[in-house]
């Protein structure tokens, strides 16, 4: 199977330090990758060039056939890369139902109009609304931003990554900070949507990558030690030396 | 329910709406007003204050909604006007300016300021939005520097000591040197200019204008090409600062390279500030505000300045959202 996206030797080094050393990844079409690592591993270096925040300093990354290396992050969303953010980034002054209804309008053309009342549109709106209500935040469509909850927050990145219908989701710790209740609402969450969008999942959350991923790739020190699925991963004594470190089971 | 409050709370909303209608209500009567207690300098001096609401207007489109701080914002001001006032000078002077004579018709005049404007502001935007912050800051202020030496330095049109215009643009063949017309047709500019900033801040444009302001970072993960839409928005606001211009060079007859001063940029961000950042109605009420308390306390003091400051730094520190938040109580 041909992967949907793959990076080919991506290196990128801040002074001595080997951020990201020589890593190629390949994510299918059909799967739950997940990508784990110790801290300083990496894992936020990585996916920064893999998202266009951070130009790698050799190496490539192909999405979907075309050379993403180079291009700025709303062209690889526009390719049909969704992102959600580690550390919630959503429009704090808008309603939750306006953050979703600005991904559905990102997917809907140009945004070059100047008339017509963006929030009486019901094209907008309408699908805005189902998106919130598939992560189970209906009741507070209105509410400001800013006034709701971390676990909340969490709710709606993943609800305007949805809206943007991408081709790949790319989850950057989508349970950071998350209370265990909350947690195991969101892992169910992320396993109704398995089977509708692929995803590229980095998380700490050993739980949850192990109910959800495919495949696992271990990153350390910049570097892939390892990929296969989750029982191979959990068994590899390389990466329980590295990672794990005995605490595994 | 949910007990948090919606985003757009409709009592507050209809308080706005009410001080909307009073404040438009008010300006319509000012002639008569001052006709009738029996001070009609007041036209002149409300048609100068509507003006310099438009151009205030034009910044919070920019600064406020869009969260550009542009430190250069009386450049397309005094650009607008310099076109106004050099193309009657050709007129007045029988010459040519590129094989044309000028005109003194605004239906003529006023567009071309306002194009002209645009697209001197199109490259110098390209620029400076290229940069983000304190550089933004900067490099806005230095572009409306170069403007305003430029201006200084061309003897031909008055150099330092500015353009004089011997009178007043026609409108359609209309004579616009009665005080009252001429202060109608700066408030019709006013209320169009306004309605067209508002249309647009609800529009999907305006949402990802807003949007910008919020998070860039979210903008280009959504997929919004965020330099283009600043770029936009910055040449439309130039716009609106270059017909109040138009309309001042009118108002006074007069264009000088102050127009374009720094000091100038200034005073726009701090009526926009004191009215209501991003309310877009507030800063017709900072211009209102400032001008109005600059003109009642020049007439009592010469260091006026010593009680307008703190009276802003009051403003900043208590009342973020201005003037207009006053009334509006949004948070």
């Amino acid at each position: 199977m041909s992967a949907l996206l793959e990076t080919a030797g991506l290196a990128k080094a801040f002074g001595a330090l080997k951020a990201t050393d020589d890593v190629s990844l390949a994510v299918d079409a059909a799967e739950v990758h997940a990508i784990i690592g110790p801290n300083g591993a990496g894992k936020t270096t990585l996916i920064a060039q893999l998202t266009g925040e951070l130009a790698p300093d050799r190496g490539t990354i192909r999405f979907d056939g075309h050379d993403i290396t180079r291009l700025p992050a709303w062209r690889r969303t526009r390719l049909g890369l969704g992102r959600s953010f580690q550390i919630t980034t959503l429009l704090p002054q808008m309603s939750a139902l306006d953050n979703v209804a600005m991904a559905v309008q990102a997917r809907s053309g140009s945004s070059f109009r100047f008339f017509g009342d963006a929030r009486r549109d019901g094209s907008l709106r309408g699908p805005a609304a189902a998106f919130l209500e598939r992560v189970g935040l209906a009741a507070v469509a209105h509410a400001r931003c800013s006034d709701l909850s971390h676990g909340e927050h969490r709710q709606l990145e993943l609800a305007v990554a949805l809206a943007l219908r991408p081709r790949l989701l790319l989850l950057d710790e989508p349970l950071a900070g998350m209370g265990q209740e909350d947690s195991a609402q969101m892992i169910a969450l992320l396993r109704s949507l398995k089977r509708e969008v692929p995803m590229l999942l980095v998380e700490h959350d050993m739980d949850a990558v192990f109910s959800l991923a495919d495949r696992v790739s271990v990153l350390v020190y910049g570097r892939i030690i390892a990929t296969g699925a989750p029982q191979a991963i959990r068994d590899d004594p390389a990466v329980r030396e590295a990672y794990l470190g005995g605490q595994g089971d | 329910m949910d007990a948090r409050t919606p985003v757009a709370a409709t009592e507050p909303a209809r308080r706005r709406h009410v001080a909307l209608l009073v404040l438009f209500l008010l300006l319509v009567a000012l002639p008569a007003i001052a006709q009738g207690i029996g001070q009609p300098f007041l036209i002149a001096t409300f048609t100068r204050f509507v003006i310099y609401a438009i151009a205030a207007v034009s910044l919070d489109l920019i600064l406020g909604i869009g969260g550009l701080t542009s430190f250069g914002h009386a450049a397309w001001f005094g650009l607008g006007g310099y076109v106004v006032a050099i193309a009657a000078f050709h007129v007045q002077d029988g010459s040519t300016l590129l094989g044309w004579g000028g005109s003194t018709e605004a239906l003529v005049v006023w567009p071309l300021a306002v194009v002209v404007t645009a697209l001197v502001a199109l490259p110098i935007g390209a620029l400076s939005l290229r940069t983000s912050g304190i550089h933004f800051i900067m490099i806005t202020l230095a572009f409306a520097q170069m403007l305003f030496y430029l201006f200084v330095s061309v003897k031909f049109y008055g150099g330092d000591d500015g353009l004089s215009m011997q009178r007043r643009n026609t409108l359609a063949g209309f004579d616009l040197r009665g005080a009252t017309a001429f202060y109608y047709v700066c408030l019709a500019c006013l209320v169009a200019w306004t309605a067209l900033c508002a249309a647009i801040v609800r529009s999907r444009f305006g949402m990802v204008l807003s949007g910008c302001r919020q998070s860039e970072r979210r903008l280009s993960a959504l997929g919004y090409p965020v330099y283009r839409y600043k770029l936009v928005a910055f040449v439309l606001a130039a716009a609106g600062a270059a017909l109040a211009g138009a309309l001042w060079a009118n108002a006074a007859r007069f264009v000088s390279p102050d127009m374009l001063a720094w000091v100038k940029s200034g005073e726009l961000m701090v009526m926009v500030i004191l009215g209501g950042t991003g309310t877009l109605y507030g800063p017709i009420v900072g211009a209102f505000a400032l001008l109005g308390v600059e003109q009642l306390l020049s007439g009592w003091t010469e260091h006026w300045m010593l009680i307008l400051g703190p009276l802003l730094v009051l403003f900043v520190v208590f009342a973020r959202r201005g003037l207009w938040g006053l009334v509006g109580g949004r948070s």
